[in-house]
């Protein structure tokens, strides 16, 4: 475009250009929703607790210099017996304070959820890329691998890779991964063959660019939406596997423990009647994921074409 | 048709194949059986026999092919814990998993086709409003975490129902059920919601979406200008016509609810095989595992097999021979 026709086309629209450009519009899309409003505040706040917990949290639950058991199973409001501290939300079997567990669980949780989460979708968009791009035969084995994957629950994938692996962090993060990459490999490869039959890889293709420059810098890019939609939710779903593995006893160890593991952990007290030590951390789950997914969901309405909006 | 259904076949048998490989020799790599089973204060003599009474003296492999060539004649191993064969431990647990699993189910059916279908009818009524709220709960809550919330508020404060186990069980052509029991419906109950929860949510927004459809077409309208009541074009007319999509969910799910009923299963101490898998694997009872994983497997591949030729009858435009290798 020559320069006099781009001043031309700016002047023409001079007032409408700043609400034209695609990031503008979606974020004005994104905020037409007071829900979506919100849960976006409230994923700001879970990120800044989980990120600043060791700072915000009112003592550091594992720092056996501060934990008392001489504050264990205290109610909601109670002050310990020092009087140095009020326990907010209660404490737990050990003398830990339940709102800096809590925290410090968030940590772990989002922490394990987003790293798998990302390894996942790297993994799961390189494999589809490839079977849209180079299709075929390529294209019908992964596909296979995919479509077999997919056919069997989450959790039975992830309980058969704990048994095998065991316990541990990076174990946990392994089996999270092998779980969710089929999603990403799937999603990347409907849009990348949506994609790829269109004027501008053909363009891209008669200027003899390389295959990496085609896939990397034309066709990943227009790929992205519906993996920011895939991925938002993954996490929470994630985040609630390893919860769930956890709670099983077949997560993450005792040393780190996550929302899950402070949830069973507090399962046996809860026949006494001491629902404190389960029932926070489960609200604090529970926001996280609901959060996560209702910021997915509008992701999804806002970046989906086929929706007028 | 049989050409589908063969080559089906012996994909499953190449799955099962791969899985047990990875799974016999995954297990092998990881964890040795011995520490656990062998008393601290057991001499050399006693912990060699023991090892070789178990075969685990032998290289994997050969570990392996032994375990295939069994498995082929429905021998699984034996477990190193109970000392009985491992196909036997999972079969006498599996009535209370599928018990649980088929009333969980049952519910889910119960409650969310009418709820969803009440939700697609009358879309902006606050009741149906409430009723997806509940729904996007249903998908977002832990299953576990539901459970342990069922037990504080029923079982804790109200006392209106019991927390743990099966309760008085019933012999029914041989095999022990809880549903005949008072006792055993009061186990029930409050498991079997929790398993439901996640399903009823599914069958709740499948049965809104199919309703939102079917509610739109002209042979609804031409009832409707025909005369009929209300009530026989909601339940006959609509209701027949979502059942396709609820039926081909609900057949693939069915997997799921039982893969899921390990969780539920641990919490309520429910005696299925759901709890037999977690236990083992804390132990490293490796045949049990195994076995477990295999049973499993096979279900799956027989549920995933009936559904697709259920599908095919059901609707008739899926051709499955037209599916390409």
């Amino acid at each position: 475009m020559s320069a006099t026709t781009e001043h031309l086309a700016a002047s023409a629209a001079a007032d409408q250009a700043q609400l034209q450009t695609p990031f503008r519009r979606f974020v004005s899309d994104y905020f037409d929703s007071k829900v979506a409003t919100g849960a976006c505040m409230m994923l700001l706040v879970i990120i800044f607790i989980a990120v600043f917990a060791p700072f915000i949290s009112p003592q550091n639950p594992y720092d056996l210099a501060v934990v008392d058991v001489m504050n264990a199973r205290l109610e909601p409001g109670e002050q310990s017996w020092a009087g140095d501290l009020s326990f907010v939300l209660g404490s737990d079997g050990a003398g830990r304070d339940m709102l800096s567990a809590i925290f410090y669980g968030l940590r772990i949780s989002l922490g394990v959820g987003v790293t798998s989460g990302i390894i996942a979708m790297i993994i799961g968009m390189a494999v589809g890329l490839m079977a849209a791009y180079f299709g075929g035969r390529t294209d019908t084995v992964i596909m296979r691998i995919v479509d077999l994957q997919l056919s069997f629950p989450a959790i039975l994938i992830a309980l058969v890779l704990i048994a095998i692996l065991g316990k541990g962090v990076d174990k946990v993060i392994i089996a999270l991964v092998t779980v969710q990459w089929a999603y990403y490999a799937r999603t990347v490869r409907g849009s990348a063959l949506v994609e790829r039959r269109k004027e501008y890889i053909e363009a891209a293709t008669c200027l003899a660019l390389s295959h990496r420059r085609i896939v990397f810098r034309h066709l990943l890019p227009n790929c992205l939406p519906p993996m920011i939609v895939v991925g938002t939710l993954q996490t929470a779903h994630a985040i609630s596997l390893e919860a769930t593995l956890s709670f099983l006893g077949l997560g993450l160890p005792q040393t780190e423990p996550s929302l899950g593991l402070l949830i069973a952990n507090g399962f046996e007290y809860m026949l006494s009647g001491k629902y404190w030590i389960s029932f926070f951390p489960g609200i604090a789950l529970l926001l996280t994921i609901v959060t996560i997914n209702l910021v997915g969901d509008q992701l999804r309405d806002v970046l989906n074409p086929r929706l007028e909006r | 048709m049989s050409v589908f259904i063969i080559r089906r076949l012996l994909q499953a048998l190449i799955v099962i194949f791969v899985m047990s490989l990875i799974v016999f020799a995954g297990i092998n790599i990881v964890g040795d059986p011995v520490d656990l089973l062998i008393s601290p204060d057991a001499d050399q003599a006693e912990i060699e026999a023991t090892i070789r009474r178990l075969g685990l003296d032998r290289p994997w492999h050969e570990q392996y092919g032994y375990f295939l060539l069994n498995a082929f004649k429905g021998d699984l191993g034996n477990s190193f814990i109970f000392a009985e064969p491992a196909l036997k431990l999972i079969l006498q647990r599996m009535p209370a998993t599928l018990e649980l699993a088929f009333a969980a189910m049952l519910i889910a059916i119960v409650f969310g086709i009418p709820l969803g279908m009440y939700a697609g009818l009358k879309p902006d009524s606050n009741f149906s409003r409430t009723i997806m709220a509940g729904s996007i709960l249903g998908f977002s809550l832990p299953t576990f975490w539901v459970g342990i919330m069922l037990i504080m508020v029923f079982a804790v404060m109200l006392g209106w129902l019991p927390s743990t186990g099966r309760g008085d069980t019933r012999e029914l052509f041989g095999i022990p059920v809880s549903f005949l029991t008072w006792d055993g419906i009061q186990h029930l109950i409050l498991p079997a919601f929790n398993l439901a929860l996640f399903k009823l949510s599914l069958v709740i927004r499948l049965a809104r979406a199919g309703t939102k459809e079917v509610a739109l077409q002209d042979y609804i309208k031409f009832a409707r200008a025909k005369g009929l009541s209300s009530r026989r074009v909601v339940l006959v007319h609509v209701a027949k016509n979502i059942m396709i999509p609820v039926v081909t969910v609900l057949g693939l799910e069915l997997g799921g609810v039982i893969a899921f009923a390990v969780v539920t299963e641990t919490v309520f101490a429910w005696p299925g095989m759901g709890k037999l898998l977690i236990d083992s694997i804390q132990l490293l009872d490796r045949p049990v595992v195994v076995a477990y994983l295999l049973i499993t497997v096979f279900m799956f591949i027989i549920i995933n097999l009936v559904v697709d030729i259920l599908y095919s009858i059901l609707d008739p435009r899926v051709r499955l021979k037209d599916v390409k290798a």
